[in-house]
């Protein structure tokens, strides 16, 4: 028997900006509402350093209305099972509770892509929107040199919000190439204007900082931790020295959640209407685990499905045209930095593609189908349970594993019953 | 009165502002690594958002607890892989 | 015309995996059909204990002489099959309990099986982490565990090593009485012998196989080393395994090498989905730490199901399925499918080369089953 029950008209899984606008947007329908959050802030990883207090424009705005709503926010919640029917279990810091709901909002975000190269598994490496997200919970940054790779506008953001603490960018590596860049750049007053304003705004707080397109790293090199990176554009090679590497290649949306609960997913992302339903009922779903696509995007799902769940169908669909225009922009990102097929060759046979089992590319290289390579490597079977070696054996070998048991993340016994 | 935390790592003793995250303040301690892997390497960590699960410590006595994941409290006593 | 085998097995899980080295040890042509992984099913979900069970004396024979097999073998498995001689402790919770302990020892004993009965103080000096209160317990010091997926993995690259064909993937439509395999994509096998080794698939290919599925659930912890050191089962566990009826929870868990425990287990009748039931997981969990309070701190990583193939009477179906002399069954192992896999391979050889076994194989015998006999089969 669990210590406590609670019932909530919405219950919202992940606190970041998608939650935030759902549990308002509901609340101020006259739902109530709980966001149920697994770490101990809110703003999930766009608005991290924005909580308790917050600094920037839209998360101010967005927190001022949420302390407005009667939404009750669970911090140090984790989500673990879904025993029975409109039922959450969740693992919180003293024990465990269970969430009744009569509809679910499910926002929880996205992780990052990390494709395995030689080396990567060295201490000070990190992936790019986690060096943003460490810098702003104040990792020592300050004097330290670091390289920049990966893909997309991020890298930009990445860059400048290390450099405003201090860091010295001896490096931006861009995967992709010029022209697909520069097309990208093109659609940007059509698609996005606001997005032109933040890029100059980059470009000003990044004079000075090398930036390369067709640049990727192929290695990663230090005895004890990360010493220098050799980099390549496909023609030359040449090692950069740092003291920590941010690299990623993409997000993926976070989707244990929707596939324990039997929502449709497809190509990686929650399958949803218009009103951002799953093919659940009462189940919906904002944000980047319907498909990566940012901020903007995120805020406007997070505000269709919290005005859907509350009923308020009218003003839902106010808001499908803002949405829409999102929408292309995701696209456009999602061609003009469209990963290359050198990235899915980088690892040798020594290479650790399993970082809970250290299970290497050539164990893993033995064997023709996922099932066979997980049962007799343990690849995918320790504590993240795939949620980081997943997108590597998808991308290298094709592989895919969608199986989802309980817990959802590793739970106390005690907090199982 | 000071608002700071008094914590431990690795036995020593530091004082923290509240609201750190515990591995923020590893990290600042200049601790190279936060646990051993299997076949015994080094590691930090990686996503810094409570997936990767390369962050985890001692806590208090709990093992195998992330600690991108959780806040300094008053006396909390924190132990890397060694 | 595709060439004749000397035995086609059929389920490449720990059973299927045991009959095809063994066969193939002994000279035989063999071709090892499978539709999925090597030991993908069943066989991934258990527990890898290697114990010795009396509920009969046919079983006792069966998995002690199986377990002498897996001692011999060990030395040659991988290293990721991860063999441990890491002992049973049977644990009593009371008197009652106690007295059950002595029958034990005292059948061991007289078995030539080593055994060794502890008191509450030597329990917990074994164990630190169980229950103050129990009051004791039987060390079985020979027992081991095994990780079954890379033990059939071995197994079968044995066989592969005298020459065994293995066809992976390879989904069996049919097995015919007159020496044929037939798969869903038409293809024939000819064989002069075939052996139906689908645990609780086994029924689809044969009417002589009264097996069905008993659904079980597991846990497997977060890595902590030291905190266990045997496996370690309640005795209420023989009354669960014993019960045809009813769903039933009885503790058990495993130290692995890599230092994470299997938590086990629960007994189910009537259930057909692999789905995680909530009230049958909690009923396992409160169990365990009911014998070790301390598993209330320990997190959980990842829990699943999986299907014992049991048979009415408990004991695995071993020998010639019907009467055409050249279909044989090695099927219904229940919650012994990885200690007595070794010695059902070695029966089953020997029934194909008609020669003497070193235990008797008519307790095993399909023909208890044959149609005509009264049963009650579900």
């Amino acid at each position: 028997m669990t210590e406590k029950t609670l019932k909530f008209d919405i219950a919202i899984v992940g606190g970041g900006p998608a939650s935030i606008a759902a549990a308002c947007m509901a609340s101020e329908n006259g739902k109530t509402v709980a966001i149920l959050e697994t770490s101990p802030w809110l703003g999930g990883q766009l608005w991290r350093s924005e909580f308790p207090r917050a600094k920037t424009r839209q998360p101010i705005k967005w927190f001022s209305r949420l302390s407005e709503a009667s939404a009750k926010a669970f911090l140090s919640t984790t989500i673990i099972d879904a025993p029975e029917e409109k039922t959450l279990l969740a693992e919180t810091s003293d024990g465990n509770l269970r969430i009744v709901y009569d509809k679910l909002i499910i926002a929880t975000g996205a992780r990052e892509i990390f494709l395995p190269f030689p080396g990567w598994t060295l201490p000070n490496i990190y992936g790019a929107g986690a060096m943003q997200a460490l810098a702003k919970a104040d990792w020592p940054v300050d004097g330290k040199r670091i390289a920049i790779a990966g893909s997309g506008p991020i890298l930009f953001a990445v860059a400048a919000n290390l450099r405003k603490k201090g860091a010295k960018i001896v490096l931006t590596a861009e995967q992709t190439d010029l022209m697909s860049f520069l097309r990208f750049g093109m659609k940007l007053p059509l698609l996005a204007p606001s997005k032109i304003l933040q890029a100059v705004e980059y470009n000003s707080q990044l004079i000075g900082v090398p930036y390369k397109t067709s640049c990727w790293p192929v290695e990663a090199h230090g005895t004890e931790q990360l010493e220098s990176v050799t980099f390549t554009n496909g023609k030359k090679k040449w090692k950069v020295d740092c003291d920590y590497l941010a690299c990623a290649f993409g997000l993926t949306g976070n989707l244990e959640l929707p596939r324990l609960l039997g929502c449709e997913i497809d190509s990686d992302a929650v399958v949803v209407n218009d009103y951002q339903q799953t093919s659940l009922q009462d189940i919906y779903c904002a944000g980047e685990p319907t498909g990566i696509g940012g901020i903007d995007s995120a805020l406007t799902e997070g505000r269709i499905a919290g005005l859907a769940a509350a009923g308020n169908v009218k003003q839902a669909k106010s808001l499908f045209a803002t949405r829409d225009r999102y929408t292309k922009f995701e696209k456009a990102m999602a061609k003009g930095f469209a990963l290359r097929d050198e990235l899915k060759n980088l690892a040798t046979p020594e290479t650790i593609v399993c970082r809970c089992e250290d299970v290497t590319a050539g164990q893993l290289s033995e064997f023709n189908d996922f099932k066979s390579a997980k049962l007799q490597t343990r690849c995918g079977m320790g504590s993240c349970q795939g949620r980081i070696c997943g997108s590597a054996v998808k991308t290298m070998f094709g592989w895919e594993d969608k199986s989802v048991r309980p817990p959802v993340y590793p739970a106390k016994m005690k907090n199982l019953e | 009165m000071s608002d700071k935390v008094q914590i431990k790592i690795n036995g020593k003793e530091i004082s923290v502002s509240p609201q750190t995250v515990v591995a923020t303040a590893i990290a600042r301690e200049g601790i190279s690594h936060f646990r051993r892997s299997v076949t015994g390497k080094p590691r930090t960590p990686l996503c810094g958002m409570g997936v990767c699960f390369e962050c985890r410590v001692t806590i208090n006595g709990q093992p195998n607890t992330r600690s991108c994941q959780v806040l300094c409290e008053e006396g909390m006593e924190i132990v890397t892989d060694d | 015309m595709s060439e004749k085998y000397d035995v086609i097995i059929v389920g490449a899980g720990i059973v299927g995996a045991s009959c095809a080295a063994e066969c193939a040890a002994n000279g035989l042509k063999v071709l090892v059909l499978e539709k999925g992984p090597i030991g993908g099913g069943t066989t991934a979900t258990g527990m890898g204990h290697i114990v010795v069970l009396d509920d009969s004396e046919a079983q006792l024979a069966l998995s002690s002489y199986s377990q002498k097999l897996w001692n011999e073998l060990a030395p040659s498995l991988s290293e990721q099959a991860e063999y441990v001689q890491c002992g049973t402790i049977w644990v009593a919770a009371d008197d009652e309990e106690m007295a059950e302990v002595q029958r034990k020892h005292k059948l061991y004993t007289e078995h030539g099986l080593e055994s060794k009965i502890l008191d509450n103080k030597a329990l917990l000096k074994e164990e630190p982490h169980l229950a103050e209160t129990l009051a004791g317990g039987l060390l079985v010091k020979q027992d081991s565990v095994v990780y079954p997926p890379a033990a059939s993995y071995c197994l079968i690259k044995e066989s592969q090593k005298n020459g065994a064909i293995v066809n992976i993937p390879a989904e069996v439509k049919e097995i015919l009485p007159e020496g044929a395999v037939v798969l869903t994509d038409g293809t024939k096998f000819l064989a002069s012998a075939i052996v139906n080794a689908c645990g609780w698939e086994a029924p689809v290919f044969s009417d002589n196989a009264p097996i069905t599925k008993r659904k079980g659930h597991l846990a497997i912890t977060e890595r902590l080393e030291g905190f266990l050191s045997h496996q370690i089962i309640e005795l209420g566990y023989l009354k669960s395994a014993h019960s045809a009826t009813g769903d039933s929870a009885a503790f058990n868990i495993q130290p692995r090498k890599t230092g994470q425990m299997l938590v086990g287990s629960s007994r189910q009748n009537d259930s057909e989905t692999s789905e995680i039931e909530h009230r049958m997981l909690s009923k396992m969990i409160k169990r365990a730490w009911e014998y070790m309070p301390s598993l209330r701190d320990v997190q959980v990583t990842r829990t699943w199901t999986g299907f014992r193939p049991a048979t009415p009477d408990k004991l695995p179906l071993i020998g010639p399925d019907g009467d055409s002399g050249k279909i044989w069954i090695a099927a219904g192992h229940e919650g012994l499918g990885i200690t007595c896999s070794l010695a059902t391979g070695k029966l089953v050889c020997d029934m194909i080369m008609d020669r003497p076994s070193e235990i008797d194989p008519k307790p095993f015998s399909p023909s208890r089953y044959a149609k005509g006999k009264t049963q009650n089969v579900r």
